[in-house]
């Protein structure tokens, strides 16, 4: 596990500094983090590398976690959804179903933190224990249109707080309580981020019999319709005309979702025998999706719809180009012709690979910027900072504060 | 070499962390834009019209505002956009004038181009009205003459030298940044503040600016005044 020093090369000594100040801020403050598990998930990987580092810098911050059986998360997954604007049947059991366990929860759950910070609709029911203490509730979720029965259901929760997160500003509703916006970050002392040894990377090329001496067009995405895997392979081919390249499609999927599967048979299908199509079903290897990204020549994320998209950050910090589509968070990692090229559809992204392909100065430039741009703003550090002076601005409701 | 003199009222270099809030605003006309941009408080003005120069600190910060980023990019009124890109932020001691400019910009094209005002934008590419949250923490660098202050200079945060340069002047509403006030009223280096002020910040990145304060610096330090 990383510590705070080792970030001290990437960021520079005067971003750790600050950390520390901000930290001194929250003397005598103790922190409660609640969500619904401790492993699998994004919000579970987040809280895994932030915990500790809050604690070593001094924050008194502790994690806990409710309890549901398995309506219980069927139901939540249901809402889930229906947030992302899915359309599900959920019914007045399904809400009694989530109503009883969050009563059970608040019987068995000790709220001790001067600041309880809640995570996504799981726990949100908690809320009803507030008494004189600050809470926060942080939505990890897309809600840019979500099922308006259920968002009304939530917002019954959601007005108790002090403060809501989202992550992007187009899944900002209006409220009555201060919002913030505060997006997700990268580790970039993780597997997945870290720099690698030219032999590794060359271990990995070997492996899935990657050839060196054509462009590198990289998808890394699970075999999900959302992330339109089928329209990548239609850019490659408007991109193969004129330009021998190849394109890795990689990604899991859960041998049980029939979905990812059946997805996966369609984009082979699709694929057809190209020996220049490498579809790459991968356990969960993050050293080697860091490999594949590095080896690219230009990251694609063709995405039909996406929360953050974070793939885009870990591409951009490896300095490469990216072309991305231009939905849910993408555009704030990706400023179109500045930091990469934004795209909208099949042709647009092909058109932009091969501009890419032509002008390797322009694409070393977008990369470059890109990686700056992550670097002051996608980090783990910022999300820290961001974290901490989110704590601190429940005790002050000015614009500018004198800390 | 020159004879630094030392100041009676050290200069301390703070720094500003900021966090952004969310208004839920959005508007995807020029005219839903006018009438939030009247209502909203000074610090989302502040926030659009500087967050690029924050986000983008490797790239020369070109387009300055959200605003115009918008409207060129978005709702594709590319005269507009310039109109709103060239605004001369440096020439506003307050965001009241800064946001009576960016109105008056927009509502004057309105009335010479009336179908600007039916463009809009898709659902998805809507303007989101953000504002700025800053917390201003002082460091632990305390200089007294030129050649400390050059040092400094040197080691502190961009979020630092961007708070003494931008935010403390316009938004808190100071006629000068701190740099040039303190070394003018301190260090009475009258003609070196006035050299620092009439940098243009808007057109560098920060470390541009931050090495061109520099060069400043060292030259009045090594002239024989």
């Amino acid at each position: 596990m990383a510590k705070m020093d080792d970030y001290i090369p990437i960021t520079g000594q005067s971003t750790i500094d600050d950390l520390r100040l901000l930290a001194e801020k929250l003397q005598g403050k103790v922190v409660q983090t609640i969500n619904s598990t401790s492993v699998g998930g994004g919000v579970a990987e987040i809280l895994n590398q932030m915990v500790p580092l809050l604690k070593e810098l001094g924050v008194d911050t502790h994690w806990d976690l409710i309890k549901g059986g398995i309506e219980f998360f069927d139901v939540t997954k249901k809402i889930h959804n229906a947030l992302h604007g899915r359309e599900e049947n959920i019914t007045l059991h399904d809400l009694d179903v989530f109503r009883e366990t969050s009563q059970r929860n608040m019987e068995e759950i000790k709220i001790y933190g001067d600041i309880v910070f809640i995570h996504d609709p799981q726990p949100i029911g908690l809320v009803r224990k507030k008494s004189g203490n600050k809470w926060i509730w942080r939505c990890h979720v897309d809600v840019s249109s979500p099922d308006k029965e259920i968002w009304r259901f939530l917002n019954e929760f959601i007005v108790q707080y002090d403060a809501a997160v989202f992550s992007a500003p187009s899944f900002s509703p209006v409220l009555p309580i201060r919002q913030f916006l505060i997006s997700p970050s990268i580790d970039p002392l993780s597997d997945k981020n870290k720099e690698l040894p030219a032999e590794t990377i060359k271990a990995v090329q070997d492996k899935y019999g990657i050839i060196q001496n054509k462009p590198i067009i990289t998808q890394i995405s699970r075999f999900d319709r959302l992330k339109d895997p089928v329209g990548v392979i239609e850019a490659y081919r408007l991109v193969k005309k004129y330009i021998d390249c190849q394109l890795i499609l990689a990604g899991g999927t859960a041998s049980d979702d029939p979905e990812g599967v059946e997805v996966y048979e369609e984009v082979k299908d699709k694929a057809k025998d190209d020996p220049d199509i490498h579809l790459l079903m991968m356990p969960h290897n993050n050293i080697e999706v860091n490999a594949l990204q590095r080896l690219s020549t230009v990251i694609l994320q063709k995405s039909l719809k996406e929360g953050f998209g974070l793939t885009v950050a870990e591409a951009l910090w490896k300095g490469k180009p990216v072309v991305a589509a231009n939905v849910g968070g993408i555009p704030l990692q990706v400023k179109h012709k500045y930091s990469g090229l934004l795209c909208h559809s099949v042709e647009g992204a092909a058109f932009a690979i091969k501009q890419l392909l032509n002008n390797p100065g322009y694409a070393k430039k977008l990369g470059e910027s890109g990686r700056e741009h992550i670097k002051n703003n996608y980090l783990l550090t910022r999300h820290l900072r961001d974290y901490m002076l989110l704590f601190l601005s429940l005790y002050h409701g000015e614009d500018v504060v004198y800390l | 070499m020159k004879v630094l003199v030392k100041a009676k009222e050290p200069f301390r270099f703070v720094t500003r962390l900021h966090l952004t809030e969310l208004t839920g605003l959005k508007a995807s006309t020029l005219k839903r834009m006018v009438s939030i941009l009247k209502k909203v408080p000074g610090s989302c003005i502040y926030h659009h019209t500087h967050r690029f120069l924050q986000q983008h600190q490797h790239i020369s910060p070109e387009p300055p505002n959200d605003f115009a980023y918008w409207v060129s990019n978005i709702l594709v009124e590319e005269e507009l956009g310039e109109r709103l890109a060239s605004i001369d932020v440096v020439q506003f001691t307050s965001i009241r004038q800064l946001r009576e400019k960016i109105i008056q910009t927009i509502d004057s094209y309105l009335k010479a181009h009336p179908s600007a005002s039916r463009r809009f934008a898709e659902p998805g590419d809507e303007f989101h009205f953000i504002k700025s949250v800053s917390f201003i923490v002082p460091t632990k660098y305390e200089v007294s003459d030129l050649a400390e202050f050059n040092n400094i200079l040197k080691k502190i945060t961009p979020d630092s030298v961007y708070f003494h340069i931008f935010e403390s002047r316009l938004r808190l509403g100071k006629k000068e940044n701190d740099f040039s006030n303190w070394l003018e009223h301190a260090l009475l280096e009258k003609e070196l503040a006035g050299k620092i002020s009439r940098l243009d910040p808007y057109t560098h990145t920060m470390e541009e600016l931050r090495e061109a304060i520099i060069r400043l610096i060292e030259k009045e330090i090594n002239s024989n005044g």
